[in-house]
């Protein structure tokens, strides 16, 4: 996986393939605690304790196409690489949580991506599925809940291809304007604002 | 962009919903891990782009998971109600828009991208 985004769809595939119905995406970028994390949290059939001591090994998949489960070894790589940890929480019944944490300023952290393309993309190809995401940059954040952009759109389906453009658009945007507003390494300086 | 500016855009612009049953096709992405690390996410975007350029409207676009054959991905799957599902492999941005121009748009697959039969599993 190229950056963190990228690794952020494929895990919540891993939650729908569960059988989720709800799915809550969290990214957080904290630069006086020099992390970023993300946390997916699904409805989804969840995993015995057998099954999640082995979430680790590449060797190990619920699926039945191919003998090796990649996405999560793989994700376990790039956060210890970057100074961070992969934790996995799940029960029967309850459904998943994995959060993966990296330092901020390792030089060995992915960067993040296009996150936006990602949520965007989530939610154009799993009309079944309902999702709330929050990307929060140092206290600034943008949130959204495909619940509630149903019923302020008046759409069942956000995936036709008129308004998923335009959901594209929003998204993007948004998150545009995080990056802007934040305190992160990218945003601009805090005295090129006349704030110090 | 606001959500009230979001709504307004999809109520002049956004055709109604398509009626359950009423798509000519399905589109499936191949979203498994191999999918995803071979591009789909891209390929996804791309597919939307075309269809939204064509003015199409009866399709519906949905994502799988891995089918075995990761290192012919990106997969996309095109399948009218009913019929037989063609498999194109190795997709990428710009052929992707080629086969929704010629596959969805005018009913001709584009053989050059189809996987043989005989690497289906």
């Amino acid at each position: 996986m190229e950056d963190i985004s990228l690794h952020i769809l494929d895990i919540t595939q891993n939650s729908i393939r569960a059988g989720a119905t709800k799915v809550r995406v969290e990214v957080v970028e904290n630069t006086r605690e020099n992390v970023l994390l993300f946390v997916i949290r699904d409805n989804g059939s969840g995993m015995t304790e057998a099954q999640l001591s082995r979430v680790h090994d590449p060797f190990f998949t619920t699926r039945t196409t191919r003998a090796v489960g990649f996405g999560l070894p793989l994700l376990k790589q790039t956060a210890e690489q970057a100074g961070g940890g992969l934790a996995v929480t799940s029960a029967p019944g309850e459904g998943t949580t994995v959060e993966a944490r990296y330092r901020l300023d390792s030089i060995d952290r992915p960067p993040l991506g296009d996150v936006a393309t990602t949520i965007w993309t989530l939610i154009v190809t799993n009309p079944r599925v309902e999702f709330d995401y929050r990307h929060e940059l140092d206290g600034a954040r943008f949130e959204l809940s495909t619940e509630d952009l149903k019923a302020k759109l008046r759409r069942r389906r956000l995936g036709t291809p008129r308004l998923a453009k335009a959901l594209r658009k929003y998204i993007s945007e948004n998150e545009e304007r995080l990056a802007a507003a934040g305190a992160g390494p990218e945003a601009p300086r805090l005295e090129a604002e006349g704030k110090i | 962009m606001k959500l009230e500016d979001l709504r307004k855009i999809v109520e002049k612009t956004a055709p109604d919903e398509l009626a359950e049953g009423g798509a000519r096709y399905t589109i499936v992405v191949g979203m498994g891990t191999c999918g995803i690390a071979a591009g789909a996410r891209e390929v996804l975007a791309a597919i939307i782009d075309e269809l939204d350029e064509q003015g199409i409207t009866d399709v519906i676009v949905t994502q799988t998971g891995c089918r075995g054959l990761c290192e012919r991905e990106p997969l996309v799957y095109i399948t009218p109600p009913g019929g037989e599902e063609v498999v194109y492999a190795d997709m990428t941005p710009a052929r992707a828009r080629e086969v929704v121009a010629s596959h969805v748009g005018r009913d001709e697959p584009v053989g050059a991208y189809v996987l043989d039969a005989g690497e289906l599993l």
